[in-house]
């Protein structure tokens, strides 16, 4: 794993280690997210949470795990399927549907990611995104999926048969709550000891392995959780967009959260919401000239990685003078590792 | 003998064949790709795109021009594999350090490519007819062969084999063997790692585009291409190991093979069987059938 990238989480360890700096930001969040829809139109904030929340799941995997998948595709199409297809035919409602979708994610993450954790670094990559493919082909074949229509429409049933999800405002705070809901939970991963382990892993295997930790269980597991986490967004998309379709398991959605995950700047708690935003938003005003999405998307793939490839928050993090300043840059200037 | 296990034997040669040459085509990137990971440390995401550009830049000599398709099997490749030395000297050669930074910057190049020939020529694909003296065919009694195929074949399998010896038998191919081994050892024998890490990524260019301008008669020239067919070859490169180069040529042919008789005897997993394979595979085997590496 390279220095960068790991001492950008060692960095965002280090500051969001101590609780009181956690309840600020999770309070922080908490309002902003109350108070946005005032200020933007609440549909695309709804988009961007979603997505925000698939790149927190993607985070956990590539900023603590190490491990850049390049098929996370397969878990947000999937449980977007499973939801869209439940509500439609099933009528089942939102509470039930969108943990049927994370329970499939999280199956389907399990044997991905029993095959894909057999190698290493660029092979990793390389069989997860194989893998996705193959669930891709699944999607265009199987007769469930409807093919290159999706599955689209049907009613937006009222959560719990309480909570109204059928207008913006509805939908996007129950949109925000999950969000919240689902960055507590990966804060939680990191801070628990499985994830402490998880990073030692990602910073020293042999040494992990020599320690009696079986690397392969914990690589596995933290692979699950990511998936799982990854159905709840596209389960969660699907539920409020109502819309299940072939784009949400194609490679260039894994490619969309790995790009969200390194603008905002990978294994950073507050880069999953500003990478999506700035996304989103670039796919939201680009939208009228076509082609030029995918231009873009590709021109900040590089510009990113040669330029900034610490991402918005992470670059913005390690300028803060002062407090863990000398402890955040010892981490970045550590020797790399080879993998 | 017309029929095997109730399929004509006609449609299982014609099968045959069509998988043949996917497999030639799987053989020429994955050793381009393995080429180019041995010696710069970085995958080529851009692999796909660049013989996508192949089949394009053919197209539009044919069109713009009256280029011929012989000139453009010599033309196109040249001037891909152009881009691709200046590419590696300014870009992927600054962020080799780290192979997952090489991977995502030419996933980046793979997406401009793709974005800009989508926005000028479309998405429908454009259509390039066989060259004069290579349409019609033979009869060979079990299985109606197209001269143009027979060609790709035959250019493509000739092709991997020069690669192969190339590498495997000059002086220059020495170098770069010794240069993927150890390259700072290499460096301190005076030889110039830097120029032939370019060279060697332009040369790979050049044969994935020669793929491209090959295979742009028998596919539709689409931005899509070789995205669609890169992914595919990362399977097989999983599948071979990455550790030795007629191992990636066995395993690109054999897999392709193993598709056509997929398509033949149950269609629905002609998609798919080479993604399974991988999945058997890694579980048996996880460094891959001819694989020396061990990540």
């Amino acid at each position: 794993m390279n220095s960068l990238l790991r001492g950008n989480a060692m960095a965002s360890k280090l500051r969001g280690a101590a609780p009181s700096g956690t309840w600020q930001l999770f309070a922080g969040l908490t309002f902003l997210l109350l108070i946005s829809p005032w200020f933007l139109y609440p549909l695309f904030l709804t988009k961007v949470l979603c997505f925000a929340l698939f790149a927190t799941a993607f985070n956990l995997l590539i900023g603590f795990g190490g491990l850049m998948s390049f098929g996370h595709a397969a878990f947000f199409g999937i449980a977007s399927y499973i939801a869209a297809y439940c509500a439609r035919t099933w009528g089942v409602p939102p509470e039930l549907a969108i943990p049927l979708a994370v329970a499939g994610a999280a199956v389907l993450g399990v044997l991905i990611g029993a095959l894909a954790i057999r190698r290493q670094g660029v092979y990793f990559s390389m069989i997860t995104l194989a893998l996705a493919q193959m669930v891709y082909f699944l999607c265009v074949q199987l007769p469930f999926t409807g093919g290159e229509d999706g599955i689209q429409g049907g009613v937006r049933l009222p959560f719990l048969g309480l909570f109204e999800l059928n207008n913006d405002w509805g939908s996007y705070y129950f949109c925000a709550v999950v969000f919240l809901a689902g960055t507590w939970f990966a804060h939680r991963v990191v801070h628990s000891p499985f994830g402490q382990v998880i990073q030692a892993i990602r910073d020293n295997e042999p040494r992990a392995i020599s320690l009696g930790y079986n690397v392969y269980r914990y690589k596995l597991t933290l692979f699950a959780l990511s998936a799982g986490l990854s159905g709840l967004a596209g389960g969660l998309k699907a539920t409020l967009f109502q819309v299940a379709s072939l784009p949400d398991v194609h490679w260039s959605m894994s490619g969309e959260v790995l790009l969200i995950s390194l603008i905002g700047g990978v294994g950073t708690q507050l880069g999953p919401l500003v990478g999506a935003f700035v996304v989103i938003a670039i796919e939201h005003y680009l939208a009228p000239f076509g082609s030029w999405v995918t231009i873009t998307q590709g021109v900040a793939f590089i510009a990113v990685v040669v330029l900034f490839p610490k991402g918005i928050v992470g670059s913005w993090g390690s300028r803060v003078p002062g407090l863990f300043r000398s402890r955040a840059q010892a981490a970045v200037h550590s020797p790399p590792k080879q993998d | 003998m017309s029929e095997l296990f109730g399929v004509p034997m006609t449609a299982l040669a014609g099968q045959l064949m069509l998988g043949i040459i996917n497999g030639a085509f799987y053989a020429i990137l994955s050793l381009g790709l393995a080429v180019v990971f041995g010696l710069l440390n970085v995958i080529n995401f851009a692999h796909g795109a660049q013989y996508m550009l192949g089949a394009l830049v053919a197209w539009a000599l044919l069109n713009s021009w009256g280029i011929s398709y012989w000139w453009s099997l010599l033309l196109a490749p040249m001037a891909v594999g152009a881009i691709g030395l200046v590419l590696e000297k300014f870009l992927i050669a600054r962020v080799a350090y780290d192979h997952r930074y090489g991977m995502l910057v030419t996933y980046g190049l793979a997406l401009i490519a793709q974005g800009l020939v989508r926005d000028h020529f479309g998405a429908a694909g454009l259509p390039y007819s066989v060259p004069e003296a290579l349409r019609g065919g033979v009869d060979l009694g079990f299985v109606f062969a197209p001269y143009y195929r027979v060609w790709v074949v035959a250019a493509s399998l000739t092709l991997c084999v020069l690669t192969y010896l190339c590498i495997e038998k000059t002086p220059l191919g020495a170098n770069l063997r010794a240069a993927t081994e150890n390259g700072a050892l290499a460096e301190c024998f005076g030889i110039n790692v830097k120029l032939l890490s370019t060279l060697t990524y332009g040369a790979a260019v050049a044969l994935a585009a020669f793929a491209g301008v090959l295979a742009a008669p028998m596919y539709s020239v689409n931005p899509v291409m070789g995205a669609d067919l890169i992914i595919v070859v990362f399977a097989v490169v999983v599948i071979g190991g990455m550790g030795s180069l007629s191992g990636a040529v066995v395993a690109g042919l054999g897999l392709g093979i193993a598709e056509g008789l997929t398509k033949t005897f149950y269609p629905p997993a002609s998609n798919i069987v080479i993604f399974i394979i991988m999945a058997v595979v890694l579980t048996l085997r996880p460094a891959g059938l001819f694989g020396r590496d061990k990540g």
